[in-house]
Protein backbone atom coordinates (compact mmCIF):
# COMPACT_ATOMS: atom_id res chain seq x y z
CA UNK A 1 0.00 0.00 0.00
CA UNK A 2 0.69 3.55 -0.68
CA UNK A 3 2.54 6.33 1.63
CA UNK A 4 -0.66 8.46 2.62
CA UNK A 5 0.21 11.64 1.73
CA UNK A 6 -1.87 13.22 4.21
CA UNK A 7 -2.42 11.80 7.68
CA UNK A 8 -4.31 12.99 10.62
CA UNK A 9 -3.85 11.05 13.51
CA UNK A 10 -6.18 11.10 16.71
CA UNK A 11 -6.67 15.27 16.32
CA UNK A 12 -8.16 16.94 19.19
CA UNK A 13 -9.15 20.41 19.42
CA UNK A 14 -10.75 23.02 21.90
CA UNK A 15 -12.00 26.33 21.53
CA UNK A 16 -11.99 27.72 25.30
CA UNK A 17 -13.64 25.11 27.13
CA UNK A 18 -15.91 23.10 24.09
CA UNK A 19 -14.24 20.49 22.62
CA UNK A 20 -14.56 21.13 18.56
CA UNK A 21 -12.95 17.42 17.31
CA UNK A 22 -12.59 14.45 19.67
CA UNK A 23 -10.03 12.65 17.79
CA UNK A 24 -10.54 12.54 14.41
CA UNK A 25 -8.22 9.78 12.22
CA UNK A 26 -7.91 10.62 8.59
CA UNK A 27 -5.57 9.51 6.10
CA UNK A 28 -5.32 10.21 1.98
CA UNK A 29 -3.03 8.33 -0.48
CA UNK A 30 -2.17 10.74 -3.91
CA UNK A 31 -4.84 11.18 -6.17
CA UNK A 32 -7.70 10.36 -3.65
CA UNK A 33 -10.79 12.69 -3.52
CA UNK A 34 -12.44 13.19 -0.11
CA UNK A 35 -15.47 14.97 0.74
CA UNK A 36 -16.37 15.70 4.13
CA UNK A 37 -19.69 16.34 4.90
CA UNK A 38 -21.77 16.81 8.32
CA UNK A 39 -24.42 19.46 9.91
CA UNK A 40 -22.91 22.95 10.75
CA UNK A 41 -20.98 22.75 13.97
CA UNK A 42 -19.30 19.22 13.16
CA UNK A 43 -16.21 20.29 13.44
CA UNK A 44 -15.62 19.78 9.36
CA UNK A 45 -14.51 23.18 8.47
CA UNK A 46 -12.46 23.09 11.62
CA UNK A 47 -10.85 19.85 10.78
CA UNK A 48 -9.60 21.67 7.94
CA UNK A 49 -7.86 24.71 8.75
CA UNK A 50 -6.23 22.35 11.79
CA UNK A 51 -4.16 20.96 8.01
CA UNK A 52 -3.10 24.29 6.59
CA UNK A 53 -2.65 25.25 10.48
CA UNK A 54 -5.10 28.26 10.27
CA UNK A 55 -6.25 26.99 13.63
CA UNK A 56 -4.42 25.62 15.94
CA UNK A 57 -4.87 22.18 18.03
CA UNK A 58 -3.83 20.58 21.31
CA UNK A 59 -3.89 17.14 20.78
CA UNK A 60 -2.48 14.50 17.80
CA UNK A 61 -0.56 14.97 14.58
CA UNK A 62 -1.28 15.86 10.89
CA UNK A 63 1.59 14.77 8.28
CA UNK A 64 2.36 15.83 5.47
CA UNK A 65 4.38 13.87 3.21
CA UNK A 66 5.65 12.73 5.94
CA UNK A 67 6.14 15.36 7.83
CA UNK A 68 4.59 16.76 11.07
CA UNK A 69 3.15 20.02 10.48
CA UNK A 70 2.65 22.99 13.27
CA UNK A 71 4.24 21.09 15.79
CA UNK A 72 7.24 18.63 16.38
CA UNK A 73 7.72 15.84 18.66
CA UNK A 74 5.67 13.89 21.28
CA UNK A 75 5.62 17.21 23.55
CA UNK A 76 3.40 18.55 20.60
CA UNK A 77 5.78 21.60 20.41
CA UNK A 78 4.69 24.63 18.43
CA UNK A 79 6.88 25.18 15.46
CA UNK A 80 8.70 28.17 14.42
CA UNK A 81 6.47 30.99 12.56
CA UNK A 82 8.75 30.58 9.43
CA UNK A 83 8.75 27.27 9.22
CA UNK A 84 4.46 27.22 9.32
CA UNK A 85 4.51 29.71 6.66
CA UNK A 86 6.66 27.11 4.37
CA UNK A 87 4.68 24.07 5.56
CA UNK A 88 1.63 26.09 4.62
CA UNK A 89 2.80 26.49 1.33
CA UNK A 90 2.60 22.46 0.89
CA UNK A 91 -1.50 23.08 1.23
CA UNK A 92 -3.78 25.28 -1.14
CA UNK A 93 -6.83 26.18 0.40
CA UNK A 94 -10.04 27.75 -1.31
CA UNK A 95 -12.07 29.64 0.69
CA UNK A 96 -16.26 29.98 1.31
CA UNK A 97 -15.35 33.88 0.92
CA UNK A 98 -12.66 33.67 -1.98
CA UNK A 99 -10.64 36.19 0.14
CA UNK A 100 -8.92 37.46 -3.10
CA UNK A 101 -6.99 40.68 -2.44
CA UNK A 102 -9.31 43.18 -3.67
CA UNK A 103 -5.92 45.45 -5.21
CA UNK A 104 -3.99 43.05 -7.06
CA UNK A 105 -5.18 42.08 -10.52
CA UNK A 106 -6.24 38.27 -10.80
CA UNK A 107 -2.75 37.71 -12.16
CA UNK A 108 -1.15 39.20 -9.59
CA UNK A 109 -3.44 37.23 -6.96
CA UNK A 110 -2.00 34.29 -8.69
CA UNK A 111 1.69 35.12 -8.91
CA UNK A 112 1.91 37.01 -5.16
CA UNK A 113 3.26 33.50 -3.70
CA UNK A 114 4.91 32.13 -6.97
CA UNK A 115 7.33 35.35 -6.46
CA UNK A 116 7.20 36.00 -2.75
CA UNK A 117 7.04 32.30 -1.66
CA UNK A 118 8.72 30.70 -4.02
CA UNK A 119 11.02 33.21 -5.45
CA UNK A 120 10.30 33.05 -9.17
CA UNK A 121 11.12 35.83 -10.98
CA UNK A 122 8.33 37.77 -12.42
CA UNK A 123 8.31 36.13 -16.32
CA UNK A 124 8.27 32.41 -14.47
CA UNK A 125 5.84 32.83 -12.21
CA UNK A 126 3.29 35.30 -15.13
CA UNK A 127 3.85 31.68 -17.57
CA UNK A 128 2.32 29.90 -14.29
CA UNK A 129 -0.31 31.96 -13.77
CA UNK A 130 -1.66 32.69 -17.43
CA UNK A 131 -1.51 28.80 -17.60
CA UNK A 132 -3.66 28.24 -14.18
CA UNK A 133 -6.24 31.14 -15.26
CA UNK A 134 -6.21 29.78 -18.51
CA UNK A 135 -6.74 26.47 -17.27
CA UNK A 136 -10.00 27.79 -14.80
CA UNK A 137 -11.07 29.82 -17.95
CA UNK A 138 -10.26 33.30 -17.23
CA UNK A 139 -7.31 34.27 -19.48
CA UNK A 140 -9.23 37.58 -20.35
CA UNK A 141 -10.04 38.06 -16.85
CA UNK A 142 -6.10 38.40 -16.05
CA UNK A 143 -5.59 42.13 -15.71
CA UNK A 144 -9.32 42.82 -14.00
CA UNK A 145 -9.47 43.21 -10.12
CA UNK A 146 -11.22 41.36 -8.11
CA UNK A 147 -14.09 43.84 -7.90
CA UNK A 148 -14.66 43.58 -11.47
CA UNK A 149 -15.42 39.78 -11.33
CA UNK A 150 -18.38 38.00 -10.42
CA UNK A 151 -18.62 35.93 -7.54
CA UNK A 152 -18.06 32.68 -9.77
CA UNK A 153 -14.78 34.37 -11.64
CA UNK A 154 -13.38 35.23 -8.13
CA UNK A 155 -13.50 31.77 -7.08
CA UNK A 156 -11.88 30.08 -9.93
CA UNK A 157 -9.25 33.15 -9.22
CA UNK A 158 -8.80 32.24 -5.72
CA UNK A 159 -8.88 27.96 -6.96
CA UNK A 160 -6.13 29.59 -9.23
CA UNK A 161 -4.14 31.41 -6.61
CA UNK A 162 -4.35 28.26 -4.82
CA UNK A 163 -3.30 25.57 -7.38
CA UNK A 164 -0.97 27.84 -9.16
CA UNK A 165 1.56 27.03 -6.06
CA UNK A 166 1.94 23.19 -6.54
CA UNK A 167 0.49 21.76 -3.14
CA UNK A 168 0.67 18.62 -2.19
CA UNK A 169 -3.01 18.96 -0.97
CA UNK A 170 -5.58 21.23 -2.10
CA UNK A 171 -8.42 21.87 0.72
CA UNK A 172 -11.65 23.62 -0.36
CA UNK A 173 -14.27 24.84 2.01
CA UNK A 174 -17.66 25.19 1.31
CA UNK A 175 -16.28 26.81 -1.61
CA UNK A 176 -19.55 27.49 -2.97
CA UNK A 177 -21.69 28.56 -0.53
CA UNK A 178 -21.00 32.31 -0.66
CA UNK A 179 -22.11 31.82 -4.90
CA UNK A 180 -25.64 32.36 -6.39
CA UNK A 181 -26.90 29.40 -7.39
CA UNK A 182 -26.34 29.63 -11.27
CA UNK A 183 -22.43 30.57 -10.65
CA UNK A 184 -22.24 27.03 -8.36
CA UNK A 185 -21.81 25.36 -11.21
CA UNK A 186 -18.78 26.70 -13.17
CA UNK A 187 -16.47 26.73 -10.02
CA UNK A 188 -17.72 22.78 -9.04
CA UNK A 189 -16.81 22.01 -12.87
CA UNK A 190 -13.16 23.89 -12.35
CA UNK A 191 -13.14 20.98 -9.09
CA UNK A 192 -14.16 18.35 -10.78
CA UNK A 193 -11.86 19.11 -13.94
CA UNK A 194 -8.68 19.25 -11.54
CA UNK A 195 -9.46 16.04 -9.14
CA UNK A 196 -9.84 14.33 -12.79
CA UNK A 197 -6.31 15.16 -13.29
CA UNK A 198 -4.85 13.37 -10.28
CA UNK A 199 -4.78 16.15 -7.85
CA UNK A 200 -5.62 14.86 -3.96
CA UNK A 201 -8.11 16.91 -2.50
CA UNK A 202 -10.18 17.62 0.44
CA UNK A 203 -13.24 19.29 0.68
CA UNK A 204 -15.50 20.17 3.01
CA UNK A 205 -19.51 20.94 1.35
CA UNK A 206 -22.75 21.08 1.51
CA UNK A 207 -23.12 20.11 -2.39
CA UNK A 208 -24.14 16.54 -2.14
CA UNK A 209 -24.98 15.39 -5.68
CA UNK A 210 -21.37 17.27 -6.37
CA UNK A 211 -19.85 15.27 -3.02
CA UNK A 212 -21.34 11.98 -4.80
CA UNK A 213 -19.94 12.52 -7.87
CA UNK A 214 -16.55 13.87 -7.26
CA UNK A 215 -15.29 11.70 -4.57
CA UNK A 216 -13.30 8.44 -4.13
CA UNK A 217 -14.60 8.53 -0.55
CA UNK A 218 -16.88 10.03 1.85
CA UNK A 219 -16.82 11.16 5.61
CA UNK A 220 -19.72 12.08 7.53
CA UNK A 221 -18.60 13.49 10.94
CA UNK A 222 -20.91 14.94 13.60
CA UNK A 223 -20.31 16.60 16.57
CA UNK A 224 -16.16 16.50 16.12
CA UNK A 225 -15.98 12.58 15.24
CA UNK A 226 -16.36 10.80 12.09
CA UNK A 227 -18.70 8.65 12.38
CA UNK A 228 -19.11 7.15 9.02
CA UNK A 229 -16.57 6.98 5.81
CA UNK A 230 -16.69 5.16 2.63
CA UNK A 231 -17.29 5.04 -1.00
CA UNK A 232 -19.49 7.66 -1.61
CA UNK A 233 -22.18 4.48 -2.84
CA UNK A 234 -21.84 3.51 0.16
CA UNK A 235 -22.48 6.12 2.60
CA UNK A 236 -25.34 7.80 0.52
CA UNK A 237 -27.38 4.80 -0.57
CA UNK A 238 -26.96 3.16 2.48
CA UNK A 239 -25.84 4.57 5.81
CA UNK A 240 -25.26 2.54 8.26
CA UNK A 241 -25.85 5.14 11.28
CA UNK A 242 -28.74 6.86 11.93
CA UNK A 243 -27.38 10.26 12.28
CA UNK A 244 -26.16 9.62 8.56
CA UNK A 245 -29.33 8.61 7.80
CA UNK A 246 -31.21 11.56 9.34
CA UNK A 247 -28.57 14.22 7.81
CA UNK A 248 -29.13 12.82 4.38
CA UNK A 249 -32.80 13.26 4.55
CA UNK A 250 -32.52 16.56 5.63
CA UNK A 251 -30.09 17.76 3.27
CA UNK A 252 -31.01 18.50 -0.34
CA UNK A 253 -29.52 16.16 -2.91
CA UNK B 1 1.44 102.52 -6.12
CA UNK B 2 -1.78 102.40 -3.96
CA UNK B 3 -3.58 105.24 -2.38
CA UNK B 4 -1.80 105.58 0.98
CA UNK B 5 -5.00 104.62 3.94
CA UNK B 6 -6.57 102.13 1.23
CA UNK B 7 -6.61 98.22 2.31
CA UNK B 8 -4.31 97.68 -0.83
CA UNK B 9 -1.77 100.12 0.22
CA UNK B 10 -1.75 98.51 3.54
CA UNK B 11 -1.67 94.69 2.44
CA UNK B 12 1.42 95.91 0.06
CA UNK B 13 3.16 97.26 2.93
CA UNK B 14 2.85 94.36 5.22
CA UNK B 15 3.86 91.61 1.89
CA UNK B 16 6.89 90.37 3.01
CA UNK B 17 5.83 90.07 6.78
CA UNK B 18 2.63 88.49 5.83
CA UNK B 19 4.61 86.12 3.46
CA UNK B 20 6.90 85.12 6.14
CA UNK B 21 4.02 84.67 8.87
CA UNK B 22 2.41 82.31 5.71
CA UNK B 23 5.52 80.69 5.43
CA UNK B 24 5.96 79.78 9.10
CA UNK B 25 2.45 78.28 8.91
CA UNK B 26 3.19 75.96 5.69
CA UNK B 27 6.61 75.08 7.30
CA UNK B 28 5.05 74.04 10.98
CA UNK B 29 2.33 72.34 9.04
CA UNK B 30 4.36 70.70 6.96
CA UNK B 31 6.44 69.41 9.61
CA UNK B 32 3.81 68.63 11.72
CA UNK B 33 1.75 66.43 9.45
CA UNK B 34 5.29 64.45 8.11
CA UNK B 35 6.63 63.51 11.42
CA UNK B 36 3.48 63.32 13.20
CA UNK B 37 2.68 60.49 10.25
CA UNK B 38 6.26 59.36 10.87
CA UNK B 39 5.08 59.02 14.57
CA UNK B 40 2.11 57.99 13.91
CA UNK B 41 2.83 54.70 12.10
CA UNK B 42 4.37 53.53 15.34
CA UNK B 43 1.35 54.55 17.62
CA UNK B 44 -0.60 52.88 15.24
CA UNK B 45 1.40 49.35 14.71
CA UNK B 46 1.98 48.60 18.26
CA UNK B 47 -1.77 49.36 18.77
CA UNK B 48 -2.59 46.79 16.33
CA UNK B 49 0.24 44.20 16.99
CA UNK B 50 1.72 45.20 20.12
CA UNK B 51 2.20 43.11 23.20
CA UNK B 52 -0.35 44.72 25.84
CA UNK B 53 2.24 46.91 28.24
CA UNK B 54 3.46 48.58 25.02
CA UNK B 55 -0.34 48.43 23.83
CA UNK B 56 -1.69 49.30 26.90
CA UNK B 57 1.35 52.44 27.29
CA UNK B 58 0.44 53.74 23.95
CA UNK B 59 -3.45 53.44 24.63
CA UNK B 60 -3.31 55.73 26.97
CA UNK B 61 -0.95 57.82 25.23
CA UNK B 62 -3.46 58.11 22.76
CA UNK B 63 -6.48 58.67 24.95
CA UNK B 64 -4.74 60.86 26.78
CA UNK B 65 -3.71 63.24 24.20
CA UNK B 66 -6.88 63.32 22.36
CA UNK B 67 -8.78 63.88 25.46
CA UNK B 68 -6.88 67.40 25.45
CA UNK B 69 -7.62 70.25 23.59
CA UNK B 70 -4.63 70.97 21.45
CA UNK B 71 -4.60 74.87 22.96
CA UNK B 72 -3.59 73.10 25.99
CA UNK B 73 -1.22 70.95 24.97
CA UNK B 74 0.66 73.83 22.83
CA UNK B 75 0.94 75.79 26.08
CA UNK B 76 1.99 72.85 28.07
CA UNK B 77 4.47 72.16 26.03
CA UNK B 78 5.90 75.56 25.83
CA UNK B 79 5.48 76.20 29.78
CA UNK B 80 5.70 73.04 31.55
CA UNK B 81 8.66 71.31 29.39
CA UNK B 82 10.54 74.23 30.86
CA UNK B 83 9.73 73.32 34.23
CA UNK B 84 11.04 69.99 33.78
CA UNK B 85 14.69 71.49 32.18
CA UNK B 86 13.27 71.11 28.38
CA UNK B 87 14.34 74.54 26.85
CA UNK B 88 12.75 74.69 23.75
CA UNK B 89 12.02 77.45 21.66
CA UNK B 90 8.43 78.56 20.95
CA UNK B 91 8.54 77.51 18.07
CA UNK B 92 10.28 73.85 18.91
CA UNK B 93 7.84 73.57 21.92
CA UNK B 94 4.61 74.63 19.39
CA UNK B 95 6.18 72.05 16.58
CA UNK B 96 6.52 69.38 19.96
CA UNK B 97 2.39 69.74 20.50
CA UNK B 98 1.47 69.59 16.84
CA UNK B 99 3.07 66.56 16.03
CA UNK B 100 2.36 64.90 19.60
CA UNK B 101 -1.29 65.77 18.53
CA UNK B 102 -0.87 64.48 14.98
CA UNK B 103 0.19 61.07 15.76
CA UNK B 104 -2.45 59.92 17.86
CA UNK B 105 -4.96 61.16 15.20
CA UNK B 106 -2.73 59.19 12.24
CA UNK B 107 -2.23 56.71 14.70
CA UNK B 108 -5.96 55.55 15.54
CA UNK B 109 -6.89 56.11 11.78
CA UNK B 110 -4.29 53.57 10.83
CA UNK B 111 -5.56 51.08 14.13
CA UNK B 112 -8.81 51.51 12.49
CA UNK B 113 -8.01 50.75 8.64
CA UNK B 114 -6.07 47.83 9.91
CA UNK B 115 -8.37 46.05 12.22
CA UNK B 116 -11.23 46.92 9.95
CA UNK B 117 -9.74 44.62 7.28
CA UNK B 118 -11.67 40.88 6.98
CA UNK B 119 -9.23 38.42 9.22
CA UNK B 120 -9.88 36.06 5.10
CA UNK B 121 -7.47 38.67 3.97
CA UNK B 122 -4.67 37.56 6.08
CA UNK B 123 -5.77 33.80 6.24
CA UNK B 124 -5.86 33.90 2.53
CA UNK B 125 -2.34 35.00 2.61
CA UNK B 126 -1.24 33.06 4.87
CA UNK B 127 -2.75 30.26 2.96
CA UNK B 128 -0.15 30.54 0.20
CA UNK B 129 2.62 30.36 2.12
CA UNK B 130 3.52 34.19 2.93
CA UNK B 131 5.45 35.02 6.55
CA UNK B 132 3.97 37.83 8.88
CA UNK B 133 5.88 40.94 7.18
CA UNK B 134 5.14 39.67 3.62
CA UNK B 135 1.69 39.56 4.48
CA UNK B 136 1.61 42.72 5.92
CA UNK B 137 3.49 44.65 3.19
CA UNK B 138 1.66 43.24 -0.06
CA UNK B 139 -1.64 41.91 1.40
CA UNK B 140 -2.53 44.16 4.36
CA UNK B 141 -0.58 48.07 4.07
CA UNK B 142 -1.83 48.76 0.94
CA UNK B 143 -5.27 48.34 1.93
CA UNK B 144 -5.18 49.74 4.84
CA UNK B 145 -3.73 53.04 3.49
CA UNK B 146 -6.73 53.39 0.90
CA UNK B 147 -8.59 53.28 3.64
CA UNK B 148 -6.78 55.59 6.07
CA UNK B 149 -6.19 58.05 3.41
CA UNK B 150 -9.89 60.40 3.35
CA UNK B 151 -9.34 60.55 7.57
CA UNK B 152 -5.34 61.53 7.34
CA UNK B 153 -6.27 64.68 4.58
CA UNK B 154 -8.58 65.41 7.03
CA UNK B 155 -6.09 65.33 10.38
CA UNK B 156 -3.67 67.09 7.31
CA UNK B 157 -6.02 70.17 7.51
CA UNK B 158 -6.30 69.84 11.03
CA UNK B 159 -2.65 70.32 11.73
CA UNK B 160 -2.84 73.55 9.50
CA UNK B 161 -5.71 75.34 11.47
CA UNK B 162 -4.23 74.13 14.92
CA UNK B 163 -0.85 75.98 13.62
CA UNK B 164 -2.53 79.34 14.34
CA UNK B 165 -2.50 78.25 18.27
CA UNK B 166 0.79 78.86 17.64
CA UNK B 167 0.22 82.54 17.68
CA UNK B 168 -0.70 82.13 21.85
CA UNK B 169 2.53 81.20 22.36
CA UNK B 170 4.82 83.88 20.09
CA UNK B 171 5.46 82.13 16.82
CA UNK B 172 5.13 84.52 14.20
CA UNK B 173 2.62 82.45 11.83
CA UNK B 174 0.46 84.06 9.55
CA UNK B 175 -2.36 84.53 12.52
CA UNK B 176 -0.23 86.69 14.87
CA UNK B 177 1.13 88.49 11.90
CA UNK B 178 -1.91 89.61 11.02
CA UNK B 179 -2.54 90.40 14.79
CA UNK B 180 0.03 92.46 14.38
CA UNK B 181 -1.20 94.61 11.43
CA UNK B 182 -4.46 94.52 12.68
CA UNK B 183 -3.08 96.83 15.89
CA UNK B 184 -0.89 98.80 13.61
CA UNK B 185 -3.78 99.49 11.21
CA UNK B 186 -7.21 98.86 12.71
CA UNK B 187 -8.33 97.27 9.56
CA UNK B 188 -9.73 94.02 11.70
CA UNK B 189 -12.11 92.78 9.33
CA UNK B 190 -10.19 92.90 6.01
CA UNK B 191 -7.28 91.91 7.45
CA UNK B 192 -8.90 88.77 9.45
CA UNK B 193 -10.79 88.28 6.17
CA UNK B 194 -7.57 88.23 4.17
CA UNK B 195 -5.98 85.46 6.80
CA UNK B 196 -9.20 83.57 6.36
CA UNK B 197 -9.33 83.19 3.04
CA UNK B 198 -5.31 82.32 2.70
CA UNK B 199 -6.28 79.37 5.32
CA UNK B 200 -8.61 78.40 3.13
CA UNK B 201 -6.98 78.68 0.20
CA UNK B 202 -4.25 76.25 1.92
CA UNK B 203 -6.90 73.87 2.81
CA UNK B 204 -8.40 73.83 -0.43
CA UNK B 205 -5.04 73.12 -2.00
CA UNK B 206 -4.51 70.09 0.08
CA UNK B 207 -7.86 68.91 0.20
CA UNK B 208 -7.78 68.95 -4.35
CA UNK B 209 -4.20 67.39 -4.14
CA UNK B 210 -5.79 64.79 -1.95
CA UNK B 211 -8.51 63.80 -3.95
CA UNK B 212 -6.60 63.12 -6.75
CA UNK B 213 -4.41 61.10 -5.14
CA UNK B 214 -7.56 59.06 -3.77
CA UNK B 215 -8.61 58.69 -7.54
CA UNK B 216 -5.46 57.65 -8.69
CA UNK B 217 -5.48 54.60 -5.77
CA UNK B 218 -9.06 53.94 -6.11
CA UNK B 219 -9.54 50.18 -7.18
CA UNK B 220 -11.43 49.10 -10.21
CA UNK B 221 -14.97 47.55 -9.42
Amino acid sequence: MAQPILRIENLHKKFKEVEVLKGVDLSLETGDVVSIIGSSGSGKTTLLRCVNMLEEFHQGRILIDNEEIGYSGPQHKARKESEIARQRAMTGMVFQQFNLFPHMTALRNVTLGLTKVKKLTVVEANAIAEKWLARVGLSDRSNHYPGQLSGGQQQRVAIARAVAMNPKVMLFDEVTSALDPELVNEVLNVIKDLATEGMTMLLVTHEMKFAFEVSDRVVFMNQGRIEEEGPPEDLFRSPKSQRLAEFLKSSKF
Amino acid sequence: MFEQGTVLYEIWVSRWALLQGLGVTVLISLLAIVLGTILGVFVGLVLVYGRWVSRFAVRMYVDFVRGTPVFVLVLASYYLLTQIGIQLTAFQAGLFALVVFCSTHVGENLRGALQSLPRGQTEAAKAIGLTFPQIFVYVLAPQALRQALPAWINTATEMVKASTLLSVISVAELLLVTKQIVARTFMTLEFYLLAGLIYFLINYAIERAAKAAERRVALPS
